[in-house]
């Protein structure tokens, strides 16, 4: 069973965000997603995050795909343009990857190659736009394909920024233009999640709740400063702080991850983990979560 | 010199609704040679907006609508006619539809597209720029360019980055669709963020094939010399 029919089930639904590598060694990544499929329904699979250069995110979606998992390819509207965005969807479609994920993508000088042109001929309620239209077997020019795509089309949502009133317009344009599912950026602040819900739920689409172990004190101070709508509240960073060493730091971090998607589970439909090289914490943050595979 | 071309009318009266009352602007600078401006403007969309039932309050030419602080002293004397518009026309380029819309706190709506700087930049006093896309959304935007106050050129708000009205790009940097959102809600004309863009031609902007260099500007720089 898939990812679209999962949800449409109304099952909990988990999801782990997988890297390309950084460069053509793929087996690391591979050997990461062999471990982790036994407790996770899909991979979902950066596209350049953070505008750093890293294999492109089809091709680690088609091989693990080939491996027999299920994968979200991620699309950003930053480096293709609109012929690029559509051929590489036809792609994606062609090697058995049914799930995307559209996105803005950030910006090229956050990235290692700071110099690199911004492409951004459409936007990411465009990019869901050309998704629906290859959907219905015909390209963003109206001409006609020779085979249509079948995609499961999934957005971003950022539920932490201020002022929210303009990013949830976003949503709800996406929601029209054919967005079927939401994962967010990550969740510290279970009440202000679930503000964000009380509003976003009338859209009537699954939302996954973006979930980040944190490594370390510093790392929360760091996101709150540098990374739009991520707050870790104080008491949150102080949690962190007591735990002195590697491995205190660890288990405190699976508590306020099973914490959190404990709080938020019975207001979402999902949650999207993005463990950020702590892989191996999945398990025991959905075991200690309450979440059976 | 920027260059423009009218949009075509319906385009413009479509963004009236309707009995609304336009006061109409027309820039005497570069939209006046290039016909989009100036008493030539003023001809062609005065019969067009009281035919479709939008009563104007009042029209004037300027000279330069790029100039705010010129913009500002001389609509002051035509105060009681702009305040008795519902919206306001502005026949000029981007620049100049942008400046109004800082000047003034009603719904500034473009009668051009602006299709290029045409070789000179940087003639206007005040911080406001025109992505010269050729396809105006100015109406959509409140009076704000979305491709160049948002660094990605967005058009249907603001990404994941914006926090606190501020642009991921750097600290301080102002989050385009935040002022972009502000001024709608200002004016009462969020509703125009529910709509969908499609994406736009690219080739309306900057490199015009000879095909569409129609604007006057073009037969005064390119075609004689031929």
């Amino acid at each position: 069973m898939g990812l679209r029919e999962r949800l449409a089930n109304g099952e909990f639904v988990v999801t782990c965000e997988a890297a390309p590598p950084k460069g053509t060694e793929v087996g690391p990544a591979l050997e990461e997603v062999r471990k982790l499929a036994p407790y996770v329904h899909a991979f979902n699979v950066t596209d350049l995050q953070s505008s750093v250069l890293r294999m492109s995110s089809w091709a680690l979606c088609a091989l693990i795909v080939r491996e027999g998992f299920e994968p979200v390819v991620q699309l950003t509207c930053r480096d293709r343009n609109r012929l690029a965005l559509q051929a590489d969807l036809l792609g994606a479609w062609a090697l058995g990857i049914e799930n995307v994920l559209a996105l803005t993508g950030d910006y090229p000088t956050l990235g290692d190659h700071p110099g690199a042109r911004p492409v951004f001929d459409l936007d990411s309620v465009q990019l869901i736009a050309a998704i629906q239209a290859l959907n219905s077997g015909r390209d963003l020019a109206g001409n006609e394909l020779t085979g249509s795509t079948g995609f499961f089309v999934g957005a971003v949502v950022n539920p932490g920024v201020e002022p929210l009133a303009p990013h949830l317009l976003k949503m709800r344009l996406k929601v029209n233009m054919g967005a079927q599912f939401f994962q967010t950026q990550a969740v510290y602040d279970p009440e202000r999640f679930m503000v964000f819900i009380a509003q976003a739920e009338t859209l009537g689409r699954p939302i996954l709740a973006g979930i980040i172990p944190l490594k370390s004190a510093r790392m929360a101070r760091f996101m709150n400063e540098h990374i739009a709508g991520i707050s870790v509240p104080q008491e949150v960073i102080r949690e962190m702080e007591r735990a002195k060493t590697k491995e205190d730091r660890r288990k405190r971090s699976v508590e306020i991850c099973a914490r959190i998607i404990r709080e938020v589970k019975p207001y979402c439909q999902g949650i999207h983990l993005m463990p950020m090289g702590w892989e191996d914490l999945v398990p025991d943050i959905l075991e200690l979560a309450g979440i059976t595979p | 010199m920027l260059v423009s071309e009218l949009k075509p009318l319906e385009e413009v009266l479509g963004y009236l609704r309707a009995g609304e009352r336009a006061f109409l602007l027309a820039c005497g600078g570069c939209a006046e040679v290039c016909g989009t401006g100036g008493e030539e403007a003023i001809l062609k969309l005065r019969p067009a907006l009281e035919g479709a039932d939008h009563p104007l309050t009042g029209t004037l030419v300027l000279p330069f609508l790029c100039n705010k602080a010129l913009v500002g002293l001389r609509l002051a004397r035509r105060r009681d006619q702009v305040e008795a518009a519902d919206v306001v026309v502005v026949a000029s380029c981007g620049v100049g539809v942008q400046t109004v819309a800082q000047v003034l706190d009603k719904p500034v709506y473009p009668a051009a597209n602006t299709i290029t700087m045409g070789g000179l930049q940087g003639v206007w006093p005040s911080e406001e720029r025109c992505g010269r896309c050729g396809d105006c959304l100015l109406y959509y935007t409140g009076g704000i360019c979305p491709h160049t106050v948002c660094p990605k050129g967005l058009l249907h708000g603001p990404c994941g980055g914006s926090q606190n009205g501020e642009c991921e790009l750097e600290p301080g940097r102002p989050c385009g669709w935040q002022r972009i959102y502000d001024r709608l809600e200002a004016i009462g004309r969020l509703d125009l963020l529910e709509q969908y863009r499609p994406p736009q031609d690219s080739q309306k902007g900057l490199d015009v094939p000879l095909s569409r260099r129609k604007a006057p500007f073009w037969a005064l720089e390119y075609l004689e010399e031929d």
